[in-house]
């Protein structure tokens, strides 16, 4: 996690919407051509940050809609942190909703991988969350200078 | 936003999709194939990926879906022509894939 004051920073405010998740990746996507990302770089960092946003309109507010905050920060060095927070129903247990193939979705629909997929994509995963307040996401990923 | 569209043929689905696939139109695409699945009752149902520019893991979530709803009819499901990106969502998943 960096803790250097980041070279730029955006802020973005959604609701819970699901079809803000093209929204959600369109707007980072926008704020990461600054950086020339490879194809599979900026691939990698949708795929993490929808399965982040998908979350928070299925798990944070089922059954109803509430605001989703993004924040997008580049630092020195080509790294993104991109920090998710909803004032959902949070998480009671961690490392049980993080666990490959966990979902308290619908299981016949949902694969249970959101969390496993942006450990996979990224290269630092942090989850906060207080049960009744809210969840946030940070999601930190270093883009390799094209050769 | 994503599409699909059917090419139905003796005994086959062939389900050719395209666009972005995340949680919002994996809800939709479910809808539509499951109601192709519903009245064709296909022995093979065959998603088409070739035309896929994005997926997170709602559409693994729409694959193992569809899978399972096919084999519970007495057929079965493959997957064909997915782009780099997407096979590396299915290789995560374990999904296998021609």
């Amino acid at each position: 996690m960096p803790r250097a004051k980041p070279l730029n920073h955006t802020r973005i405010l959604f609701t819970s919407r699901s079809v803000n998740e093209a929204f959600a990746r369109a707007a980072l996507a926008a704020f990461l051509v600054q950086l020339d990302p490879t194809v599979p770089q900026l691939a990698d960092i949708k795929t993490a940050v929808s399965e982040a946003v998908t979350n928070c309109i299925v798990h944070a507010y089922p059954g109803t809609l509430g605001p989703i905050q993004m924040d997008i920060s580049l630092f020195e060095g080509d790294v993104v942190r991109i920090v998710i927070r909803d004032n959902g129903v949070g998480i009671a247990d961690i490392p049980k909703a993080m666990e490959p193939l966990f979902t308290t979705g619908d299981p016949e629909e949902r694969a249970g991988l959101g969390f496993a997929v942006m450990q996979s994509f990224m290269d630092t995963v942090r989850v906060a969350s207080r049960p009744g307040h809210g969840t946030r996401v940070t999601l930190v990923r270093r883009l390799d200078r094209r050769a | 936003m994503a599409r699909v569209h059917f090419v139905p043929a003796a005994g086959t689905l062939t389900a050719y999709l395209t666009g972005e696939i995340d949680h919002h139109a994996a809800q939709v695409l479910r809808r539509e194939i499951d109601a192709q699945i519903d009245t064709r009752l296909p022995e093979l149902l065959t998603l088409d990926l070739a035309g896929v520019t994005f997926m997170d893991s709602s559409g693994v979530g729409l694959i193992l879906g569809r899978s399972r709803r096919i084999g519970a009819l007495g057929g079965q499901l493959t997957v064909q022509g997915a782009p780099t990106n997407v096979r590396r969502m299915l290789d995560l998943a374990h999904i296998t894939y021609v």
